[in-house]
């Protein structure tokens, strides 16, 4: 219960026949109450993995240990909620009885129906035929059900796929409190600026391999505040006297500040305390956009990734 | 296991085709069962096999419930229940929700037992419905022609509602393994079908006629056995038996094959969803 890493996959890999290998050795690992991002472009094995991960397809070989315990599992899967490859349903039913349907088979109590129609703003509609719904409402109700047994382990595979910008906005919000109220949320996504305004750590595919992991500034290198201020002198040394300040630096006339990027506004507001003029103040660095794309050989971006 | 049961029993009785394929089967039973030899009987015509009027009339009587009502059973109400069998298992791979319901909480196994066993729950359903409206048109026949309202014995009744429900499971789990192993709704029910209607008949008919080579073929078919047992368990007076009733093979011998069809089709079912890959 208490392990420190939810999901740990070892050298997975997935083979259709001799020619294509879909996961080539995939190594990763998600930690309790993190929101863990995969990313990859389509067809770079994420939803495979996350397959594998569920018990829905087997591994040709390597580990998968979710909850401490092998995928597919009953006990792990009455822990885990899943939204996979998009929502699947029964068109005939209701939005409200497809969960109920669910509900019955995760023997969730049926309370919960209403408590995640609410939570993904379907309430409203959860009357009608879940044929009559937009792409926007089958996604909505694709995470209501991967909420519906209150799980520890949230996997969610592209859930903002076929929402509107309001709609991905919310959804992003919904992922956010999800990881705040201490769920582990493991989602997938194409989308650079979705994975960097929401996760705290990331994986990055390509081509069925992994590429790297490491948090959004640990693949970004790091971001710096940049200052343009004057007298420069004055300015180093009221920085470097802040406890919020890691380290200071001067580069092409600009002083490069490492601080969390919470403080920035204390930062500036301590600087024109202490007489300083401060003429640019700006976050530096690299994008998670252009490390991917260094990673995975592309000059250009990708038409399939969106920028940050 | 019975949360499972319940929540496909839930989907059932909300599913539009379910009661499109009930009242079919309820309307083809009513019409070939009752109406007609009715209709011929007030006609005055004799039947094609030369049974009289008075013999038709007889055959649409409350004591010929058990006869008139599962007589339909080894053809086209057959046919209908490897539909239904068909599209409750064929229909999770096609609307992708066979991995929604993996990824609950039961194991492949029970996901599929539980399937089957709420099939069971509706063919039983379905057996007493059509036994309710053979009764209904039985009584109003009888009311209608001033006869007396004679009914089966209730060991005739059981043994007949025991038969049918046997019957229409093992072809409703038939169509669910094809449903299973070619995940689909359109072919397994287009092979089904083809298979209950015609290549059996065609067996039957070749077996018993230019090649009696193919009789031990033809007595292990599933229509048959299914058409042997309906003729064990009906009255002896039963006129004019429907297609499909012949007493090709012993109703021992037919009990027992139809559990085996029952029993190997379920395990195919479940060996096949837990080994594969649910894409």
């Amino acid at each position: 219960m208490s392990t420190p890493t939810v999901v740990e996959i070892h050298d997975l890999t997935k083979r259709y026949g001799d020619r294509i290998t879909a996961v080539d050795g995939v190594t990763l690992s998600v930690r309790r109450g993190e929101v863990y991002g995969f990313l990859g472009p389509n067809g770079a094995g994420k939803t495979t993995t996350l397959r594998m991960l569920l018990g829905l397809i087997a591994p040709t070989a390597g580990r998968v240990s979710v909850l401490g315990r092998p995928p597919g599992h009953p006990a792990t899967l009455a822990r885990v909620g899943s939204l996979i490859e998009g929502p699947a349903f029964y068109p005939y039913l209701s939005g409200r009885d497809n969960l109920r349907v669910l509900a019955r088979y995760a023997r969730a109590p049926e309370a919960r129906v209403n408590e995640v129609l609410k939570a993904v703003d379907l309430a409203d509609r959860a009357g009608d035929r879940f044929a009559t719904y937009s792409l926007g409402m089958k996604q909505r109700l694709g995470v209501a059900a991967a909420l519906l047994k209150d799980p520890e382990l949230i996997v969610l595979d592209e859930p903002t796929n076929g929402l509107d910008p309001a709609g991905m906005r919310d959804m992003r919000r919904l992922v956010r409190e999800l990881g705040a109220h201490g769920r582990t949320v493991l989602l997938s996504s194409h989308l650079l600026g979705e994975v960097q305004q929401i996760c705290d750590r990331i994986g990055v595919i390509h081509h069925g391999r992994m590429l790297t992991e490491g948090t959004v500034d640990e693949l970004r290198g790091g971001s710096e505040l940049i200052i343009a201020a004057a007298p420069s002198d004055v300015a180093r040394a009221r920085l470097a006297s802040m406890p919020e300040v890691d380290s200071v630096r001067s580069s092409d006339g600009t002083l490069r500040v490492r601080a969390d990027e919470r403080h920035t506004a204390a930062i500036n507001a301590a600087l024109v305390s202490a007489g300083v003029a401060v003429t640019e103040l700006r976050r530096g660095g690299r994008q998670l956009e252009d490390v991917f794309f260094e990673m995975t050989d592309h000059e250009s971006p990708d038409r399939e990734m969106d920028h940050v | 296991m019975s949360d499972i049961v319940r929540a496909e029993l839930f989907k059932l009785v909300r599913r539009p085709a379910v009661w499109v394929l009930l009242a079919a089967a309820v309307v083809l039973n009513q019409v070939f069962g009752y109406l007609v030899p009715y209709l011929s009987y007030r006609s005055g015509d004799a039947g094609e096999d030369g049974a009289s009027p008075e013999q038709l009339l007889a055959s649409a009587l409350p004591d010929q419930l058990v006869g008139r009502t599962i007589g339909a059973f080894p053809v086209f109400a057959g046919a209908l229940a490897l539909v239904l069998g068909a599209l409750v298992f064929g229909g999770e791979y096609g609307w992708g929700t066979v991995k929604t319901l993996l990824t609950q909480r039961p194991g492949r196994a029970a996901v599929v037992i539980g399937q089957l066993a709420a099939l069971a729950v509706a063919t039983l359903g379905a057996v007493l419905v059509m036994f309710a409206a053979g009764a209904a048109s039985a009584a109003a026949i009888a009311t209608a022609e001033d006869r007396p309202l004679e009914w089966p014995g209730l060991g005739d009744l059981v043994s007949g509602l025991g038969a049918g429900w046997l019957i229409l499971s093992m072809w409703a789990v038939l169509g669910a393994v094809l449903g299973v192993t070619l995940r689909g709704v359109a072919l397994p029910i287009g092979l089904g079908v083809v298979w209950v209607l015609g290549v059996e008949n065609l067996v039957s008919a070749v077996a018993g006629s230019v090649l009696t080579a193919l009789q031990p073929l033809r007595d292990v078919l599933p229509g048959v056995n299914a058409g042997s047992l309906v003729s064990s368990v009906m009255s002896d007076r039963m006129i004019d038996p429907p297609p499909g009733v012949t007493s090709s093979v012993a109703g021992s011998r037919a009990l027992i094959t139809l559990i085996g069809y029952l029993a190997v089709c379920a395990a195919i079912a479940v060996w096949t969803s837990r080994r594969r890959d649910v894409a």
